[in-house]
């Protein structure tokens, strides 16, 4: 009866006239309105009278420069606070295009209620939020579990929640040094000149904690193409004074392991020898919660007779936000018992071994959620899935033809590539290129003695997807392209002649491209 | 008519965007037919099928329905396998029902509510990572402004547009332990300089002091020289403190508003002493100020009291974001009056990841949340709007205060002068104590504690209530009511077991054979139980049912 084509037809006509109307309406008008919206608007921001019916972007306080030395003298609505913050921080780069950390940028929206629901918790206050604590307990015994210690089946591990790995590790070699320090005032030896042996690829918390509690900082030197700790190196570094050697398992630099077993086996024999009973620390900040779940049959653990205790950071591949780390020790006699606090705080006793105090209990409990939640099925099958992407995007990266790899398959799921050559152009300019596009993918220098090597590093997080490393192989191949018509920076000895034709073309170009795109 | 095009263009163009705005790794088939709810067929059922074995398909049963929560839960080992978001949010958000709630816990001075347009800026933010400078600039940047405005309000010494030198910490032991650190390096290059034995430094301060500065002493091989308390006064006293100070004494610290009763300690008194001592014997030593919770308080409710870089010997303060900075817990602050009071050697100028970052911390990777709502408060409220806050914080601390003392039980252990808490402890504890008065609130979900205070005066037990800006004048009125009814209830009561022991041996020795016959005994203990039972079925009926 009715003609489908008819009704279409009709439809499009019905449109026209809506859109029409659309225009024609007084409301969109521009001109005759405009100017009494600005004057209502100049009374408010004069008057201010009725703030609250007024447009956010109509008040005053949006032309108001923001205070920055001193608090300002009166309030301000709520709403305008809100905005004026939110709208400044839309100039702080996208998170989830931040490649430069490991640090978790996503979680599931059940998760973030359970955190928003904890936010007003203080997880010090034991004694009146029991099941936090009992679920920072339960973290701990699940993540001494994965670490292999040696725990019995319903045996409560040591081990405490932090900030981050930065705390954790602090904690460690506290503990380190003041067993240190009590053996040698048993044995009547001096004990002022402690130092721990690491490799130059430690982040920079490893220095800090020499610096601020007095160790001296023996660093084993890296060398091009091996930018990890050699165990033998560092077994040699090794005298009476050192507290720990403490191994990276997965280097920040390049994402590689270090080989824990042979430092555990070299410093073994040595130990026998001097019966010195230097102990390791693995600092598992990244890979903790990869090597349990890909290389399963890696020792690296508490498997290892001389590891002693190892931190990892729940705000990285423990996929929680940033602010929780941890570190369990092998059994009680690791952790001296001077340093556990036992206080009368409010009520309670509670025996705490922390940096901080005060602090939010949301990461515990979300670090909980994800146990539950993924299991070792879940964790497996995520850390594949960046594996995966990350060969996607290695590969990617190679296919360009410009750069050399430096990561290894085996490891933290992350790329790092230098450019082959670098005459002309360096990888910082790719980065700062990069960030037109939202990457935010960091360039650095290597540490001493390989430090002429500048790198790209690329981390892998469970929300990098298959298509976002396709889409930045595809972006690094366009500044490529870019940086290639451009002058490098880095040469200045041409004639006026060739200065003049680059600039020449880069002006050019710069016209062409506007005429294009940005109209 | 059907709706104007205009809108249908709009609702067009915003499906689609929606979809962007998700995160890729929600496109699980899960997500999918959560949002879309379809009934499965085909393959998609045989696929779960077969995974969940003899399960049906899990996603359209209830969470309650599900197998997940009746498996006991894992408590020492991860699980093997994974379970659905919702169960997993269910079963956690139900067990820490169990937790008391934030809001009624009188115990802490941390911040427990904030504005709701303030909880989306920290949420959008939960991902950001604080150190990160270089990626979020502006994030650093207002954890800069947070610092000049909290160093003005401090009276540091700067110019107008003068940057001062602070850090924003995770709490104020994190910002004690980095003032201290200074300290004692400053300490120890001084001696060094000077030709002098370094290893056995001191800080003195009160025993009233919370328990961060005993781990700083411990952890970082200080010794802690503490001025003790005695009963009636809970604070440093600056003469008998200045007198423990010697040429090893890195710091004194004073402590604005104890923990234990609220109290301002004297810094105007303790640096005129120091000063003079200082010229007498060319020691130089500072003071430090742990304003954790009294920082916010002073300068608006007490602008003319000098605690603060008014003071010349006064080279750094710290002050809790989270307490009365009214900033959810996890953030502190630390100012110090100069550069020259930060050795150097302590900052870290480091390349991380392509940018040179100066930083002063013991921890590194956090939230930046709490940077963004101290900020958010600092603009939002200004002057005005803290000084109100406090303004009200008091008010009710005094409508509390006088309603203790009308029920005639309690003396007041705080000073109307300090911190907004009330301190008290009951005149008589013979029978009963204070524990008991604090276990009990608790049945009305009030968590109040109970504490015995330093050596020196620990015979005395106090009840500690502080009053937060959420804690308003209804709450403070009905709390008095509820602590009536407990010091009533106990009245009823039998003194607890141990107690009453204690006090018949007292009356066998006193009286030599005065002992309860078996027919008193009885009676007491019919008295309680019939208490007991007639308490309940008043509560089944009136409550529980």
């Amino acid at each position: 009866m009715t003609d489908p084509f008819a009704t279409s037809l009709q439809r499009v006509f019905l449109y026209i006239s809506y859109a029409s109307l659309y225009i024609y309406s007084p409301r969109y008008t521009y001109f005759p309105t405009c100017s009494t919206a600005k004057k209502e608007t100049m009374l408010a921001a004069t008057n201010a009278t009725e703030e609250h019916v007024h447009s956010t972007f109509a008040s005053r306080y949006v032309r108001a420069p923001v205070p920055r030395f001193k608090m300002p003298e009166k309030s301000i609505p709520k709403d305008a606070a809100y905005q004026v913050i939110h709208d400044e921080l839309m100039l702080d780069g996208n998170p989830r295009l931040n490649l430069a950390s490991f640090v978790t940028t996503w979680m599931e929206p059940e998760c973030d209620k359970l955190m928003m629901a904890a936010i007003n918790k203080n997880y010090v206050d034991m004694d009146e939020y029991p099941v936090t604590t009992e679920l920072q307990n339960r973290c701990v015994n699940m993540i001494a579990n994965l670490f292999h210690a040696p725990v019995g089946e319903e045996e409560t591990a040591v081990g405490v929640g932090t900030v981050g790995s930065s705390e954790a590790i602090m904690l460690a070699g506290l503990a380190f040094k003041r067993r240190w320090q009590h053996k040698r005032k048993t044995e009547g030896k001096p004990t002022d000149n402690p130092n721990i042996v690491t490799g130059a690829n430690v982040q920079v918390c490893w220095e800090k904690f020499a610096r601020y509690f007095e160790v001296e900082l023996k660093e084993v030197k890296l060398k091009e193409g091996y930018y990890v700790m050699d165990p033998e190196q560092a077994v040699e570094l090794v005298d009476e004074n050192t507290i720990c050697v403490a191994a990276i398992l997965g280097s920040t630099l390049t994402g590689e392991f270090e080989d824990v077993k042979t430092l555990n086996d070299l410093l073994m024999k040595k130990n026998e020898e001097t019966g010195w009973g230097t102990p390791i620390h693995v600092d598992a900040a990244s890979g903790g919660f990869i090597a349990p779940f890909l290389y399963p049959d890696l020792e690296w653990d508490f498997r290892l007779p001389l590891v002693k205790s190892i931190n990892v950071s729940g705000h990285k591949y423990g996929l929680v936000y940033a602010g929780v780390g941890w570190v369990v020790w092998r059994n009680k006699e690791d952790l001296p018992d001077d340093l556990v606090f036992h206080i009368n705080y409010l009520g309670s006793d509670q025996p705490t071994f922390t940096l901080n105090f005060s602090k939010g209990s949301s990461q515990i409990i979300a670090q909980y959620y994800q146990f539950l939640r993924l299991g070792f099925e879940g964790y497996k099958n995520i850390i594949e899935n960046c594996m995966e992407n990350m060969k996607v995007l290695k590969q990617g990266i190679q296919n360009t033809g410009r750069f050399n790899i430096l990561s290894k398959d085996i490891g933290v799921p992350l790329v790092a590539f230098s450019l082959k050559d670098s005459s002309k152009h360096t990888v910082f300019e790719i980065a700062e290129n990069l960030r037109r596009f939202g990457w935010i993918l960091p360039a650095y220098t290597m540490p001493a003695n390989a430090q002429h090597v500048a790198v790209l590093r690329a981390v892998i997080r469970e929300d990098f997807s298959h298509g976002l490393a396709k889409r930045l192989v595809e972006h690094i191949e366009q500044v490529l392209k870019e940086m290639d018509g451009l002058p490098s920076r880095l040469q200045h000895k041409k004639t006026e002649r060739e200065t003049q034709e680059e600039v020449f073309r880069y002006w050019k170009r710069l016209v062409d491209r506007k005429r294009a795109g940005v109209c | 008519m059907s709706p104007p095009p205009s809108k249908q263009t709009a609702f067009a163009l915003r499906l689609p965007s929606f979809f962007i705005s998700l995160p890729l790794s929600l496109f699980s088939s899960n997500f999918i037919s959560f949002i879309f709810p379809v009934p499965s067929f085909g393959n998609t059922s045989t696929m779960v099928l077969s995974k969940t074995a003899s399960e049906t398909d899990v996603s359209i049963h209830s969470t309650f329905a599900s197998r997940y929560v009746r498996n006991s839960l894992p408590r020492f080992k991860m699980p093997e396998n994974s379970i659905p978001k919702e169960a997993a949010f269910q079963i956690i958000n139900d067990e820490l029902m169990l937790d008391g709630n934030p809001r009624l816990n009188l115990a802490s001075f941390v911040t427990t509510w904030m504005e709701p347009e303030c909880n989306k800026l920290i949420m959008d933010a939960i991902n950001k990572n604080y150190v990160d400078m270089d990626e979020y600039p502006v994030t650093t940047e207002l954890q800069n402004r947070c610092v000049n405005m909290i160093a003005h309000l401090f009276n540091a010494p700067l110019g107008e547009s003068e940057a001062a030198v602070g850090v924003g910490t995770v709490g104020s032991s994190e910002a004690i332990m980095l003032a201290g650190l200074a300290f004692k390096r400053k300490w120890q290059n001084k001696r060094k300089a000077e030709g002098k034995p370094y290893d056995k430094p001191n800080i003195v301060t009160g025993a009233n002091v919370q328990v961060c500065w005993e781990k700083f002493a411990r952890y970082f091989e200080v010794e802690l020289k503490e001025v003790k308390l005695r009963e009636g006064y809970y604070v440093m006293d600056p003469a008998k403190a200045v007198e423990l100070v010697d040429e090893n004494t890195i710091c004194v610290a004073a402590i604005l508003g104890s923990t234990l009763n609220g109290e301002f300690e004297d810094v105007k008194l303790l640096n005129d002493l120091l000063v003079e001592k200082n010229k007498e014997t060319g020691w130089d030593t500072p003071i430090h100020v742990d304003a954790a919770s009294g920082g916010f308080i002073a300068p608006f409710l007490y602008p003319e009291l000098e605690w603060d870089f008014r003071l010349p010997l006064v080279k750094s303060i710290n002050v809790s974001g989270h307490k009365y900075g009214l900033v959810y817990a996890g953030i502190g602050w630390v100012i110090w009056r100069s550069k020259d009071d930060l050795p150097e050697e302590l900052i870290f100028h480091i390349n991380y990841l392509g940018a040179d970052q100066p930083t002063f911390t013991l921890n590194f990777s956090k939230g930046s949340s709490q940077v963004i709502a101290q900020y958010y408060q600092l603009i939002r409220l200004g002057h005005e709007g803290y000084k109100n806050v406090m303004e009200n914080c008091h008010e009710n601390a005094m409508v509390l205060k006088e309603g203790l003392e009308k029920t005639g039980r309690f003396n007041i252990v705080s000073k109307d002068d300090g911190v907004p808490l009330v301190a008290f402890s009951l005149k008589d504890n013979k029978r009963h104590d204070e524990f008991e008065i604090s276990e009990m609130l608790r049945r009305y979900g009030w968590i109040v504690p109970a504490y015995t205070m330093p050596a020196d005066a620990q015979h005395i037990t106090v009840l500690r209530v502080v009053i937060r800006e959420d804690f308003s004048r209804t709450l403070a009125e009905r709390l008095v009511l509820d602590i009536q009814k407990v010091v009533h209830e106990l009245d009823a009561l039998p003194a607890k077991l141990n107690a009453r022991l204690a006090t018949e041996k007292q009356e066998q020795v006193k009286n030599g054979t005065v002992k309860k016959t078996a027919i008193e005994t009885q009676r007491e203990i019919t008295a309680y139980w019939k208490k007991y039972v007639t308490e309940r079925k008043s509560n089944n009926k009136t409550q529980i049912c």
